[in-house]
């Protein structure tokens, strides 16, 4: 029961992480019905930013929290430009391209972001430095630590606070008007354009928290870490139901969950054959099993191929 | 009479390819026509691709894992590490049938849906399966993990080896020529296929499609079969290149099957102009050469710099990365487009 408990726990972290990322695709796709490869790397991008300024900031005798709020600050900034850019220099110019262009300018935007870091940061494993809240606490035999706390709770305030911004507030309900029918926003006066570069940059926002949780999580950041981590967030926003906010919050934390367990428990059920090592299979399963039997997600409604 | 030589060209043409081995070996050395060797199996993953991107607009972004599934295919029947060692004429239908299967499986619950799912897929596709040739070592030990499998037997076709020099009719024939010669054979039958199946029914409907899918499905094609078959023919092209690289390279391993390889087989073929034979061809020789081009860089920022300020290997996968956006911004046809396909990229 405890390790039950234990890996609930962990996967729970897991899943909020993998939320806040898939919120990133689901709101471009919302949108553009646009998959955007490079979202994944943003969020890499995001951890090693904030790797790099919390360390420089800590050498400088900065105290804990002004460190972790300048890193924070420092890669929601660059990633928020990269966003824009993003958006800007490789997607509009394709907005009426075929669908296969802004496809392939995804993944060279992916391969780009990644060499630049490569360039940047080398090639090896970063070490995150130590925030000292590692230190975990025993609550009934399970170990939270003081860490796993702070990102449960800022992603679950974060995701409340997105959904409202969208659900209701004006500009989310301009946001939601733009993913329904672009045309007839626009003749009713909404900016769409500004709308569009507003889901890039609300995800690079989420994807640059998300990379600093990661980052300290783990405590490691590597220039390809985002490949795997944005493979597995659109596996949660599928999950949920592309498109739908709600939806790629529940599918993260259910696939944070479900790679949890199964990472803690496949290996003892199977003699330890399939074990965690194949963790990184478990998301992949799940994203064909979903597009097999349920493409339309657990909350997203079958959206026919418009003409 | 005089008759002039253009009359000849294919001619010429055939004899300088033939040649070419010959003319690299004693301008460049040895080691140029080994590289001359990899850049038709190049050529050939870059041909198969084109069926799945260029012909049928499908993006699939873990081709290189069919690649990987052919080479493994061969390491495994004809290596120590079962104790097999098949013949090539067993070991290559046996792959292909292996690598179609693995499209079909994968290709089958995206296709009825968007190409963005395809893409996502087979780009997860090609991680996964490096998770699993890492992995599979027990309880029985099929991959021999991270490092990987070695003393893979020759290339060869009865007694007659790729991999030891012969005499032809007294002339000296290196090794790699003669791979050469095999590799030229596959890659002319990949070609002269992937031409007889773009002017075929088959291929008109993949373009029909490629152009929009909703209009072909209306004009009765099964749009879904039919993309199933581009994918499994791509594969089935990934899975013979993969089966000549693993006997040619004498060992296979995971760390050969990265997403960087599929990006560089998706740029050959960007970069020429999808779903145009000799843009193909012309972009694969391109990006095939472009490592051994860049490989001086190093020793010059040596040089000046007294330190390697940019690698080599990450100069080229960014430059990969941004001749994509860059060709899809300004040039979507590719360096050599065919005319239909340029059309189609400018009117919609």
């Amino acid at each position: 029961m405890v390790t039950f408990l234990q890996q609930v726990l962990n996967g729970l972290t897991l899943g909020c992480i993998y939320a806040l990322v898939a919120l990133g695709y689901t709101l471009v796709y919302g949108i553009l019905e646009l998959i955007n490869f490079a979202h994944g790397d943003l969020v890499m991008i995001g951890a090693l930013v904030s790797l790099s300024l919390v360390r420089t900031l800590q050498g400088w005798g900065a105290p804990l929290p002004v460190a972790l709020a300048g890193g924070l600050a420092g890669a929601m900034g660059a990633c928020v430009l990269l966003g824009m850019a993003l958006e800007r220099l490789a997607y509009r110019p394709l907005r009426h391209a075929p669908k296969l262009a802004p496809l392939i300018t995804a993944i060279g935007m992916s391969m780009v972001l990644e060499q630049s870091s490569a360039l940047l940061w080398g090639r090896g494993y970063r070490s995150f430095p130590d925030l000292g809240l590692t230190h975990s606490l025993a609550l009934g035999g399970v170990l939270i630590s003081p860490l796993q706390g702070v990102i449960v709770l800022g992603s679950l305030g974060l995701l409340g606070g997105l959904l409202w911004l969208i659900q209701r507030s004006a500009l989310g309900r301009a946001m939601r008007a733009t993913a329904q029918n672009p045309m007839a926003a626009q003749l009713l006066g909404i900016d769409t354009e500004r709308m569009i570069t507003l889901a890039f940059v609300i995800g690079a926002a989420l994807a640059a928290v998300a990379g600093l949780m990661v980052g300290a999580y783990y405590q490691v950041a590597h220039y390809t870490m985002g490949f795997m981590l944005g493979l597995k967030a659109f596996t949660a926003a599928v999950l949920g139901g592309i498109g739908n906010l709600s939806g790629a919050v529940l599918g993260g934390i259910l696939l944070g969950l479900l790679e949890a367990l199964g990472a803690g428990y496949l290996g003892d059920w199977t003699g330890n054959l399939f074990g965690s090592n194949y963790k990184d299979v478990f998301s992949f399963a799940t994203l064909i099993l979903v597009l097999l039997f349920h493409p339309s997600g657990l909350l997203g409604r079958h959206a026919p191929e418009k003409v | 009479m005089i008759v002039p030589l253009t009359r000849f060209r294919p001619l010429w043409m055939f004899l300088g390819i033939l040649l070419l081995p010959w003319v690299i070996e004693g301008l460049l050395g040895r080691g140029w026509v080994r590289i001359l060797d990899f850049a038709l199996l190049s050529v050939l993953l870059a041909v198969g691709l084109n069926i799945v991107v260029g012909y049928a607009g499908l993006l699939d972004l873990g081709f290189i894992a069919f690649f990987g599934v052919g080479a493994y295919a061969y390491a495994l029947l004809a290596s120590p590490q079962f104790g097999l060692h098949w013949p090539l004429w067993a070991i290559l239908p046996t792959g292909v049938l292996v690598a179609a299967s693995f499209g079909v499986a994968l290709g089958w619950p995206t296709l009825g849906l968007r190409g963005d799912y395809l893409a996502i897929v087979t780009m997860g596709f090609g991680e996964i399966i490096r998770v699993f040739l890492n992995n599979l070592t027990a309880p029985v030990n099929i991959t021999n993990g991270p490092q990987g499998i070695t003393m893979i037997d020759a290339l060869h076709l009865g007694t007659w080896s790729f991999a030891r020099p012969h005499r032809v009719l007294g002339i000296p024939l290196p090794a790699l020529v003669g791979t050469y010669y095999l590799f030229l054979l596959f890659v002319l039958l990949a070609l002269f296929l992937s031409r007889r199946l773009e002017y075929s029914r088959i291929g008109r409907a993949w373009m029909a499609i490629r152009e929009d899918e909703i209009a072909a499905a209306s004009m009765g094609l099964d749009t879904r079969r039919l993309k199933l078959l581009a994918y499994a023919l791509g594969a089935v092209f990934g899975g013979v290149a993969g089966g000549l690289f693993a006997g040619f390279q004498g060992f296979v391993s995971p760390e050969s099957f990265t997403l960087q390889e599929s990006v560089m087989i998706l740029c050959m073929v960007v970069l020429g102009g999808m779903g145009n034979l000799r843009g193909v061809v012309a972009g694969a020789l391109l990006l095939a050469f472009l490592p051994e081009v860049l490989r001086p860089l190093g020793g010059w920022q040596q040089h000046w710099f007294h330190r390697v300020l940019i690698d080599p290997s990450t100069l080229r996968l960014l430059l990969f990365g941004v001749t994509l956006v860059v060709l899809m911004r300004w040039r979507p046809e590719g360096l050599f487009p065919s005319r239909a396909r340029a059309r189609e990229w400018h009117t919609s």
